[in-house]
């Protein structure tokens, strides 16, 4: 694409997400209204925000919001590094990956989110069971995607390096690690998302701290608004990790081709 | 050209298991030999066995049968004195040109300094100085097989592989190319081994052209090339003689119909 072409593209592009935001947010705050919508079921966009000030003061919704954050990236860095790393080993070793190839499946099937509760019951109500959900949600997308990578190497990549007579060291670190970094980037930004998941749930299931405490809470006291906000919040730091895996990857993966700004 | 024999195939035979449980014999009892400052094509109808050739000469796979030979040491596995070229450019995207060309003696851990003289001394001869910062997908196809001759070149091997080089570029680009490495090899006075299924780029490239048989294949053929300027495709290909050649190879390729005119290629 040439580059004027490009440009316009960028331009009619944004034009129309700014559209989009402005009819969306104009919808929510007449739209229950105008279709007889009560304010519990649908809350109006101003309910909503006068809602996130009163929580700030009385919530101690930044607290909150700072717990799922912290839980969210030490489980995601936890889970991505045991992914990768088992995902590497696996694949330099393919009768270890032949072996624990049925468990992995097993273990990939079941819903890891399930696992909440029991690891509530392990390690009470605490911040490490919600840790241990996300690591456990991120380490597969992020394994897979190495294993994947390692076994789809280009064999004469391989070859041409055996010809040079490449160590086995060598060829890992000079073409197979390299030649990975794309699809690890891929599973680390679906593990970004996953990541919030695994904390959200295991916040639901049990303890008193963290946006999905405050989901609960909220609905306890069938303060939809309040939901809400909180929705947005989780949102808000799912958007944040994604963006910071993205960021990673434009440094790590800078030799691509430009990516067109929808790939973000 | 001296009479050295740089490289020997000795009674090759190789066969492969099959998923059914059979062999095939991709090639049979081949033997020939290539000697130094030598220019050999090797052509043949696809899947006779020449890249099963090529990789026994660099050493990747060991024939069933027969032994294979590069200065005069049995091929027992890879070894410096050979290096290969693809169809494929096998270029690494996160290597700068540069790097790429310094793949190979990266590998053989030769010192820093001596690395980049080489890389940069071979981008300043197939004219790709410029280049040396860029990253492979921002060069065309032609100047990214010229990065891939670089790095072969750059292991300074005693023999050179090259299975099918250009036929992924366009007919003008391959004229370019086809001279670039005449003129290397023959100022580096280079011995090749030349895989390719184009017959005018065997007749105008090479000092013999080897022809194989169809699977299991072996060597149905041999004919000297005696045109001068090996050096110099491009003015090789107006040779009256090369279409008497071209013919001679259709003939023994069995490719239809009387043998027409010199511009035909497989
Ligand atoms: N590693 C392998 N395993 C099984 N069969 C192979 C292998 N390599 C080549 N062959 C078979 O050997 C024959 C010759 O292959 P190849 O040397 O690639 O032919 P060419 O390069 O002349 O087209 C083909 O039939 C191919 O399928
Ligand atoms: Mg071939």
């Amino acid at each position: 694409m040439s580059n004027a072409s490009r440009n316009a593209l960028v331009r009619r592009g944004t034009a129309a997400s700014v559209a989009v935001l402005v009819v969306f947010l104009a919808a929510w705050q007449w739209g229950p209204g105008l279709l007889g919508i009560p304010s519990f079921i649908v809350p109006p966009l101003s309910m909503v925000a006068e809602e996130a000030v009163r929580m700030m003061h009385v919530n101690n919704v930044l607290l909150h919001t700072g717990v799922t954050a912290g839980e969210v990236i030490v489980g995601f860095v936890i889970g991505s590094l045991l992914g990768a790393g088992i995902g590497y080993a696996l694949g330099m070793s393919p009768t270890a990956e032949f072996a624990l190839s049925p468990y992995i499946l097993a273990l990939q099937i079941a819903p890891k989110v399930a696992f909440a509760p029991l690891f509530i019951l392990w390690m009470g109500f605490t911040v490490y069971p919600k840790i241990l959900v996300a690591i456990l949600i991120v380490f597969f997308p992020v394994m897979v995607n190495v294993l994947t990578a390692l076994r789809t190497v280009d064999p004469d990549l391989i070859n041409l390096a055996r010809a040079f007579k490449a160590s086995r060291a060598q060829i890992f670190w000079k073409i197979e690690f390299p030649a990975s970094m794309p699809p690890l980037f891929a599973g680390l930004r679906i593990g970004s998302t996953l990541a919030v998941v695994g904390v959200v749930v295991g916040e639901l299931v049990g303890g008193n701290m963290g946006l999905g405490y405050l989901l609960s809470f909220g609905e306890g006291q069938a303060n939809t608004p309040m939901v809400f906000v909180t929705i947005l919040l989780l949102t808000l730091v799912g958007g944040i990790a994604y963006l910071l895996v993205i960021l990673l990857e434009m440094r790590v993966l800078h030799y691509l081709p430009k990516r067109a700004l929808g790939g973000l | 050209m001296s009479d050295v024999i740089r490289l020997e195939y000795r009674d090759i035979t190789m066969r492969f298991a099959q998923g059914t449980g059979k062999m095939l014999t991709a090639i049979s009892g081949v033997s020939f030999a290539v000697r130094d400052g030598e220019v050999v094509s090797l052509i043949g109808p696809s899947g006779c066995g020449k890249s099963t050739l090529l990789n026994i000469g660099s050493g990747l796979s060991a024939p069933s049968e027969g032994q294979a030979f590069v200065d005069g040491e049995r091929v027992e596995g890879p070894n410096a004195h050979v290096a290969f070229m693809l169809q494929k450019d096998l270029l690494l995207p996160w290597r700068t040109i540069a790097e790429n060309v310094m793949f190979g003696v990266e590998i053989q851990r030769l010192p820093l300094a001596e690395r980049k003289r080489r890389a940069q001394t071979l981008l300043e001869s197939l004219g790709l100085a410029e280049f040396s910062g860029h990253y492979p997908h921002q060069l065309s196809g032609g100047m990214r097989q010229r990065v891939a001759l670089a790095r072969t070149l750059a292991v300074d091997p005693s023999v050179l592989l090259l299975d099918e080089p250009f036929s992924a570029v366009d007919a003008q680009t391959r004229m370019v190319l086809q001279r670039e490495l005449a003129q290397t090899l023959k100022r580096a006075g280079k011995t090749a081994l030349l895989i390719t299924h184009d017959l005018l780029e065997a007749v105008t490239l090479s000092d013999r052209v080897l022809v194989m048989s169809k699977r299991p294949g072996h060597i149905i053929d041999e004919i000297k090339i005696e045109l001068p300027g090996r050096d110099n495709p491009i003015a090789r290909r107006r040779e009256p003689k090369v279409a008497e050649y071209v013919a001679r190879l259709m003939d023994r390729l069995d490719i239809g119909g009387t043998p027409l005119e010199a511009g035909a290629t497989a």
